[in-house]
This record gives C-alpha cells, structure tokens and sequence, in this order.
C-alpha cells in the first residue's frame, strides 16, 4: 500500500533560509509518528510542507496520493493542521467559527446536531459556543482548532505541538479524539518538545537537526495490528 | 464557486455586524472627508454643487481603501491567512464573496454619503436611476479591484502603505467615469450622453471581477 | 515551481556581443538624430523650431508606453500560464518595467517642455498627458511591489498578477482620460495624413529617432535582465551555502544524538 506520506530529499525555502534540507520521511496508513528536535529544526516546516502551505523548491512529495508539488490545492483540502495558533475570526462565535470552517471544507459533519455534538465533545459547549473567539483562552482556541479538525475529518492529521496550552482533561480529549481517528484509518504527523508525552503515541520517533531527518527510533504506541485488532 | 462566495459574503458581512469597524469607522471618516472639501473650496453652495460629483467620489474611493483594508485585514489574523488556504474553498469564491461583501458595505456608505452631498452641498437630483447605475458599477469594479490587490499585499508588512499606492492609480478611470455619470445624474456639468460613461464603469467591472476570478487561485499559492 | 532556469545570457559572449552593438548602434543613431533634428532639417511652419522636439519625443513615448508596458504584460502573463512559467519571464517583466520607468518619465519630460512653449503652461490636463502619468505612478507601484521583500516564486507571482491588473487598465485609463478631455494634437505618425505633414529629411529623422532610441532600450533592457540573472545566480549559490551550513547543522545533531542512548 502507498504510504500516506512521502518525502524524498525535500528542500524548501522560506525567504533565502533552506527550513528544510533534504527531508526523507515515510508515514504509513495508520501510523503515527512524531518529529522531535531543537527550535529552528525543521518540524513546523516539515508539517507546513506536507500540508501543502509551504511549497517545495526540490525533491519528490507525495501526500495523500497527490504530488504535493502539483496539487498543493488538493492535499489542502484533504489534510487536518492543527497549528499553533488556529485558524479563527475573533469577531465571530465559536458556532459560527466552527460551522463556517465545516461548511467551508464541505465536511460532512456540518449539520446543527453535528456541530453541538462536536462543541460538547471539546467542551465548549452552553455559553462558551456563544462567545465570540476573541475572548477564548489558549487553551480553548486549541480546543476549538482541534473541534475544526474533528469535524473536517481527516485521513492525515498534522499537529503542531499538540498539547501544548492544554489542560490535563484537554490532553485526554486529543488523545482520545485521536485514537478514534486513527483507529478510522487516519495517520498522524506530531511535532513535539513533549517526548514524554508524545513518544508513548508514537510507532516511530524521528529526530530533526539542520532541516533534516537524523535519526529514527522506534516509539512506545503498542501497534495496531494489520487485521485491524487493537492489540491494547 | 457560488456556494463558497456565498458562504465567504456572509461570513464577512456577519464579522462587520458584530465588529461595526466599516460602519463606526470608515463612515464616519467618508463624511469627514466631504466637510474637509468643503472647508476647502469655501462656504458657498456654487463651487461646492459644481465639485459635488467628484468629490462625492473622492470620498467613496478614500472610503473604499480603508474598507478593503478591513476586510484583508480579517484574513490577516496569526493563523488565518493559512486557514482560509487550507479550508478547502474555491479561491475564486473566496475573491467574489470578499468583493460581494465590500460591494455591500460601500453601498451602505455610498447612500449615506449621497446624502451628505445633496443636504451639505445643495445638490439636486436629475437622474436617480443613473446615479444609482453608476454607484453600482463604479462600486462593483472599485471592489475587485481592492479585493486583487488587497489580496496581493496581504502577507506583506507594507500593505498598508503599498495597497493605495497600487490601486488608485488603476482606478482613476472609475473616479473620471463615475464623476461624469454623477455629473449628469445630478445635472451639474455639462450635459451630454450618459451611456459611455456608465458602459465604461460597466466594462471596468466585468473586466476585473473575471481577472481576479482567473488568478485569484494563483495569488493563493503564494503566502 | 519555476522550471528550470534557461542558460544565463551572461555566459554567452555571442550574445553579449549582439547586446554591446545595439546599444552603440543605439547611442549613434541618437547622436545622428539630434544633429539632423536641430541642424538639417528645417523648421516646421506652424510650430517652427518646436518641431524638432518630435523627432525624439514620439520615439521615447512608443518605447515607454506600448513597448515596455506591452513587454511586462506579456512576460507576466506567461509566466502565470503555467505551461510557460519560467523564470525568463518574471526578470524580463521586471527588467521592462523598470527600463520602462525611465522612459515614461522622459516622455512626460519631453511633452512638458514641447508644452511650455505650445500651451503657455508647464502642465495642461490634456489626455496623453494624464494618462502617461497614471501610468508612471503604476510603474513605480510595481516597483515598489518587487523591492519588497519575499520568496522569489511569491514575489513573482504578486509582480506578474499586478503588472497583468496595471496592462489591461492602459486602454480603459486612455478611453476614459482621452473622453474628459482633450487638447493633444492627434497622434503624428500614426497619423493616415503623414505624408501631407511630415516629409523628406524631416520623415526620415523621425523614423532614425524611433530606431535608435528603440535599440537603446533594447541595450538597457538586456543589461538590466543580466544584472537579474546575475543576482538569481549568486543567491542561488547562496542557496547552496546555506544548504551546506544546514547539512552541518544537521551532522552535529545526529552526532550529538547518537551516543546518547534511547532515552526516556
């Protein structure tokens, strides 16, 4: 089977900086593995390439099947980042902000049982739905970047310092979110500065330095295996 | 595209009615525009009905620029310009249904500012169906126009300086056609034929609103 | 992503050659001009030594306006057809554009000081006029567009869209100024009544004047698309350096990581 990602020898460029420097990386389907590596590495690059938002000057891409160096639109519509600071409209509610990403992605979740499900689920159900997004909290603004995400449901998940700003029951909520989607089938790219809590999610742990991949080790996640039984 | 314009055109108007920045803000500035003309040119109602048709647009175009500057700047949040790349939309729905919104809110502005000019400037009106043509051409060509551009300089620190500078220029020909529209809609200036006038706000219109639908998707990738 | 970068012309000595020869081409048939413009050939009856003025006037105005405006349009538009996209085009565009600035500023120069004498004034609103300075302030907004500072494929995409948006206004700012007013003699050589105005030494002149203020532009275009090659070069090689480093980085890293044992 194709694996979901695909790097070969991938260089990119922000301004004249070569942010990543020959990137080779795997992720197969149901896997998830976790980038790690000092500030300035090359692990948010590394996502913002495979999300199709930084695009590649050399190398081979595929991500989801489509060549990321032909059809970054695509793999933008078919990728789940949740980044360091979501993607929100202070003005508007955190509903309205929800639906209209929903919509926007043409999820199917976009009905209005769905979307307060979903709300309830990250825990910004009742009043907090009513509040426009510029009042959130860090850690609610994580929250409803990772209830976008959800919804969108997608076969790649790319996360950004996931738990970072998260409180204790918000780490629960995206792990547990997250098995779901993998048990689904989906895959996940995580960049973390967390390895104790990242590195037991993980099938594989590469280390970044200099824009490139410098090693790999095997992470803590007990396997899935191929049948599709959960081994845990 | 249509759907995704639609959604885009109220997502942006919903933001204005909850954040009133174009209505408490770039209103009033239309209006303070046209009373500093009128400090200019002197208290008297002649010199001041001959102008009112370009100032009328002056003031729409000063307008404009900072209601463009607003809805870019709604994209502009940390994360925002990544996320409208990433949510899936048609890019030329994304260009329409921000050019839908501004056209919108450039109305609202424009009445209240056809207003001031017939009440400040003792304007009459000969033609309301011609001025209300020419406002809709004129508004919707100056919108893409803003929108393209807007767009363009987005992700840069400049933007706030260099979207003027890009801009007016091209849009000298909305400031002349518009103002001889208005001229004879108001019966200041010279009479004459009104149809090129308004076929040439009418071609400025639909020649920019099917450009910026043709790069708009091109614009995008780069950010 | 951009293709592959044609060879740079500045390692091609045949053509530098062919470059070196239009610009001194250029630079004598200029010279020539102004000898013949204001020695030989005579003064005009109506406007009487101002005439001589037209033979370089014109000629700047036809590079200004059509030729570089029309070259930046065209080079933009295929470089954002993607199936053309190259790098050629986005420094051609530039390089156009910013030759062209000159050329517009003479034009708007050169009609001043052909108006001065003509309408009594330095500047009158007349049609060619206004529209050659909106379209002096639009070059100077590309400019200001490309200074800014970014990825070279972003920077050419905002460059190639704008100068595309600034290429299809020129006709609609011409109609429109050219409607509000006018006060401009209509256009000279253009003109179907040319023989009956302009002849023999005086034709002649104008046609050496549109010649060779042509091959300067052509010279200033083609050194000006080197020195852009020249600088995509060397930060290309910077490219390389920085890559290097990069890879340095990286090697202190994995051996930074390699003796310390799986951890956690």
């Amino acid at each position: 089977m194709a694996p979901v990602v695909l790097l070969r020898a991938a260089v990119a460029t922000t301004g004249r900086f070569p942010a990543l420097a020959g990137v080779d990386l795997e992720l197969g389907q149901g896997e998830v593995v976790v980038l790690e590596g000092a500030n300035g590495a090359g692990k948010t690059s590394v996502l913002r390439a495979c999300a199709g938002l930084l695009p590649l000057s050399a190398g081979e891409a595929t991500v989801l099947g489509h060549d990321l160096r032909r059809d970054a639109a695509a793999v933008r519509r078919a990728v789940g980042l949740l980044g360091h600071s979501p993607a929100l409209y202070d003005d508007l509610t955190v509903a309205e902000n929800l639906r209209f990403s929903l919509r926007a992605a043409g999820a199917p979740a976009a009905g209005r049982a769905e979307l307060l499900g979903l709300l309830e689920r990250t825990g910004l159900g009742g009043r907090v739905a009513a509040t426009a997004a510029g009042r959130l909290s860090a850690g609610q603004r994580r929250r409803l970047g990772l209830a976008v995400v959800v919804g969108r449901a997608p076969m790649l998940w790319l996360l950004d310092e996931p738990h970072a700003g998260l409180d204790a029951e918000g780490r629960t909520l995206l792990e547990g979110v997250l098995a779901e989607a993998l048990a689904a089938g989906a895959s996940a790219l995580v960049a973390s500065h967390e390895p104790e809590v990242v590195v037991p999610l993980a099938d594989r742990v590469l280390t970044m330095g200099g824009g490139r991949v410098v090693r790999s080790r095997r992470g803590g996640r007990r396997r899935v295996l191929a049948g599709g039984a959960h081994v845990a | 595209m249509w759907r995704d314009a639609v959604l885009v055109a109220g997502k942006d108007l919903r933001i204005e009615l909850r954040s009133r920045v174009v209505l408490h803000q770039v209103l009033p500035f239309g209006v303070l525009v046209l009373l500093l003309f009128a400090f200019a040119l002197g208290p008297e109602h002649g010199p001041l009905r001959q102008a009112a048709p370009g100032l009328f647009w002056l003031a729409v175009l000063f307008a404009g620029v900072l209601a463009v500057q607003r809805s870019v700047a709604v994209e502009g949040g940390e994360g925002t310009r990544d996320g409208l790349r990433l949510s899936g939309l048609d890019p030329a729905g994304i260009f329409l249904g921000k050019t839908v919104a501004v056209v919108v809110e450039l109305l609202v502005l424009e009445a209240v500012l056809a207003a001031g000019v017939l009440l400040l400037f003792g304007a009459g009106v000969r033609s309301a169906g011609l001025l209300v043509l020419a406002s809709l051409a004129g508004t919707a060509g100056m919108a893409a126009i803003g929108t393209l551009y807007g767009s363009l300089s987005a992700g840069l620190r400049v933007r706030e300086t260099l979207l003027p500078l890009l801009a007016l220029p091209v849009l000298a020909p909305v400031l002349v056609a518009g103002t001889r529209a208005w001229q004879l809609g108001l019966g200041t200036g010279p009479s004459g034929g009104s149809g090129p006038w308004v076929a040439m706000l009418l071609v400025f219109a639909a020649v920019y609103l099917a450009l910026g639908v043709l790069v708009f998707g091109p614009l995008q990738e780069s950010a | 992503m951009s293709a592959p970068a044609p060879p740079s012309p500045a390692r091609r000595p045949p053509r530098r050659a062919l470059v070196g020869a239009s610009g001194l081409a250029g630079a004598v048939g200029l010279g020539v001009t102004v000898w013949l413009g204001l020695w030989v050939t005579p003064p005009d009856v109506h406007q009487r030594d101002l005439v001589r003025l037209l033979y370089i006037h014109p000629p700047i105005a036809w590079v200004a306006l059509y030729l570089a405006f029309g070259l930046a349009g065209v080079a933009s538009l295929l470089w954002l057809w993607p199936r053309t996209r190259a790098r050629l085009w986005d420094r051609l565009a530039a390089s156009a554009m910013e030759v062209g600035v000159v050329f517009t500023a003479l034009t708007l120069l050169t009609g001043m000081l052909w108006g001065r004498p003509t309408w009594g004034v330095w500047w009158v609103w007349d049609a060619r006029l206004t529209s050659t300075a909106l379209l002096l302030v639009m070059q100077l907004g590309y400019l200001a567009l490309r200074r800014v500072p970014a990825d070279p494929d972003a920077r050419a995409r905002r460059s190639a869209v704008a100068a595309l948006v600034a290429a299809v206004d020129v006709p609609i700012v011409h109609f429109s100024v050219d409607w509000w007013h006018t006060l401009h003699q209509p256009g000279t050589v253009l003109n179907p009544e040319l023989d009956a105005k302009v002849h023999g030494a005086m034709a002649w002149t104008l046609l050496l004047g549109f010649v060779s203020v042509t091959l300067v532009f052509v010279w200033l275009l083609a050194e000006r698309y080197r020195i852009e090659a020249l600088a995509d070069e060397a930060a290309d090689a910077g490219l390389e350096a920085a890559l290097e480093e990069r890879w340095a980085e990286a090697g202190a890293t994995a051996q930074a990581q390699a003796p310390a044992g799986v951890g956690s």
